[in-house]
């Protein structure tokens, strides 16, 4: 989770957009966005190849201009003033984007200076950035010869370079084995909550979005389908969620036979003091747990399981497209 | 203008394009088989051409009678042979000359338009603070400047073979001449501006670099006319014309490159990816 705090909210929105809107010719690729991003926050943009995500990195950073609509970012405006707007963001884009003949050293130090890092600063951040990102070793051989995962890091410490305040990552984690993947979400936590930078982090891997994300916004051809932390999001499109109650062992038996005489709940399950109810409505647990306290239960904790992000997107997918079935494979009367 | 960006995204350009082999070939073949080669090899053939082909060749003779008095001044008292070898290394080879600035400049500026999106470079670049304009002139100079560095070199190369071929009929050292200065130092430039600003106009509109490279083969068009005229003896290359060349290729040079900074957007060269 990001370094996203209450008072973060009261600060004014990294990004902030209305009714963001771009068309190509043939489609809408991103489709009346309207979210903020605050200060410190890690903000997923969840959604299939295809979903809007990359093209909305493009709107913000100014790369591409909108159709409609307006968006504000760290206070610029990306279109009329990207070139402002641009040096305060470091994007690590889909593909690691890289000059392959170039060595690590020549990457970073062209880049520092397109960034305009001061002269004076440049060789020092680059050695640095090779040796927080364990490349010292390979920092004068050509990034071609690069293993994948040592290009993704290649790729993180050039969007670093200038020290931005707003990190675009898209896909950080595509394509990596398990252990460099695992590495690149540490660094993610580093960046957002040691160093308080704002982090846009676009994936389509739900289990990351989850560790990584203070909030989540999940997109489907360009539009939002929904927005907000994924225990919200959970709360609100996945109604039925586990829960796990824990008595004191001399009021169990009272427990069970008042859950007998609640309709729908007569399948929990028992392992030694605690009580699960694997599915439960959300709306209906104040219910069950005052009429359990009613009866003299002896209530010492309730922990909710949080639905998953996976299980929150396929409720999306299934509300947002009724005729595909669970694998999300339309059906042919839905094209 | 942020000139250091500028600067530093010419350096990354030409350091990619020295370490590309599939660039570097054919900046180095070409013009060493257009420039040395093929000058020295026509050169020394009519040097050794038997006295009475090249006295008797009313081809020949007519070509070498409609060239102006001042190249007709140096032929005096060369056998025919020479005669014709001085015409084609001093006269006839200066269109062919000016296909080597307009190549380089269209290959780089290919590489660096579209073989930069083939590479999947371009994305990071242009999330990079340069602004449209500073994006297209950094990429637009850097091709400049390579191919005004190869077209130094090259006429450097050429300068040696001309008077080394012709040192025993000439006597000595004889070229360059103003001509040749002014089409290395005035014309070149230009022609190299034409080359990579058609291929910039190009670029935006074909996804890879060998569609690229090869549209911008037609610019060599107007040279190869250019030849045709002067063999035909419709056109002479002295100092007058190669001036007046030289200045109605920058006014194109101008107006082209007003068109792109115009009309150029960073989005363009997303759209076809």
């Amino acid at each position: 989770m990001g370094h996203m705090s209450e008072s973060s909210k009261d600060l004014p929105p990294a990004i902030r957009t209305r009714n963001l809107t771009r068309r190509f010719a043939d489609n809408v690729a991103v489709d009346h966005l309207t979210f903020d991003v605050y200060p410190g926050e890690v903000f997923g943009l969840l959604g299939h190849n295809g979903a809007g995500k990359t093209t909305t990195i493009r709107l913000l950073n100014g790369v591409l201009g909108a159709s409609t609509g307006q968006a504000q970012v760290l206070g610029f405006d990306p279109v009329g003033q990207g070139a402002e707007l641009r040096r305060k963001t470091g994007v690590l884009t889909e593909n690691p984007s890289l000059e392959e003949n170039l060595t690590a050293r020549e990457n970073l130090t062209i880049y520092a200076e397109l960034y305009n890092v001061p002269t004076a600063k440049v060789a020092g951040r680059v050695s640095a950035l090779l040796e927080r990102f364990d490349l010292t070793d390979r920092a004068d051989d050509k990034v071609g010869g690069y293993s994948k995962g040592m290009k993704q890091r290649m790729a993180l410490a050039r969007a670093l370079v200038h020290r931005p305040a707003l990190l675009y990552l898209d896909e950080p984690t595509a394509g990596l084995d398990p252990v460099a993947a695992l590495e690149v979400r540490e660094l993610i936590v580093q960046l957002s909550q040691k160093e308080g930078r704002t982090v846009i982090l676009c994936t389509h891997n739900l289990v990351e979005a989850q560790r990584l994300c203070d909030r989540v916004m999940v997109l489907e051809h360009g539009k939002m389908l929904a927005l907000g932390t994924p225990s919200e999001l959970g709360a609100k499109l996945v109604g039925r969620q586990a829960v796990e109650i824990e008595v004191s062992a001399e009021t169990l038996t009272l427990a069970l036979n008042a859950f007998k005489t609640i309709p729908g709940l007569a399948d929990v399950q028992v392992d030694g003091d605690r009580i699960k109810l694997p599915e439960i409505e959300r709306q209906g647990i104040p219910e069950v747990i005052a009429q359990l306290a009613a009866v003299g239960v002896h209530i010492f904790s309730v922990t909710t399981e949080e639905p998953s992000l996976e299980d929150i997107y396929f409720a999306l997918h299934e509300k947002a497209e009724p005729s595909e079935d669970a694998s999300g494979v339309a059906a042919e009367e839905a094209e | 203008m942020n000139w250091r960006a500028i600067r530093a995204l010419m350096r990354k350009d030409l350091l990619t394009v020295r370490r590309s082999p599939a660039v570097m070939l054919p900046l180095i073949i070409l013009p060493v088989i257009l420039i040395v080669v093929l000058p020295a090899g026509l050169g020394l053939a009519a040097r050794l051409l038997p006295e009475a082909i090249a006295n008797e060749t009313s081809d020949l003779q007519q070509l070498l009678e409609s060239l102006p008095p001042s190249v007709q001044e140096q032929m005096v008292g060369l056998s025919g042979g020479d005669s014709v070898m001085i015409a084609m290394l001093v006269y006839l080879f200066v269109p062919m000359y000016l296909i080597v600035p307009m190549m380089v400049s269209a290959v780089i500026a290919a590489d660096s338009f579209v073989g930069e999106r083939e590479r999947k470079t371009l994305e990071a670049l242009l999330h990079t603070p340069l602004t449209d304009t500073e994006l297209l002139l950094a990429k637009m100079l850097s091709s400049w400047t390579a191919a005004l560095a190869v077209t130094l070199v090259t006429f450097i190369l050429y300068s040696l073979v001309v008077n080394l071929v012709g040192w025993q009929a000439m006597g000595g050292p004889f070229f360059p001449n103003l001509t040749w200065l002014l089409l290395v130092f005035w014309v070149a430039p230009a022609v190299a501006g034409l080359g990579l600003a058609v291929t910039v106009l190009i670029s935006s509109r074909v996804k890879t670099f060998q569609e690229a490279s090869q549209l911008g083969g037609i610019v060599v068009l107007p040279i190869v006319i250019l030849m045709v005229a002067q063999l035909a003896g419709i056109v002479f290359l002295g100092p007058a014309i190669t001036l007046v060349l030289g200045a109605v290729i920058w006014v194109i040079d101008t107006g082209l490159l007003w068109f792109g900074v115009k009309t150029f957007r960073r989005e363009e060269l997303l759209a076809r990816q």
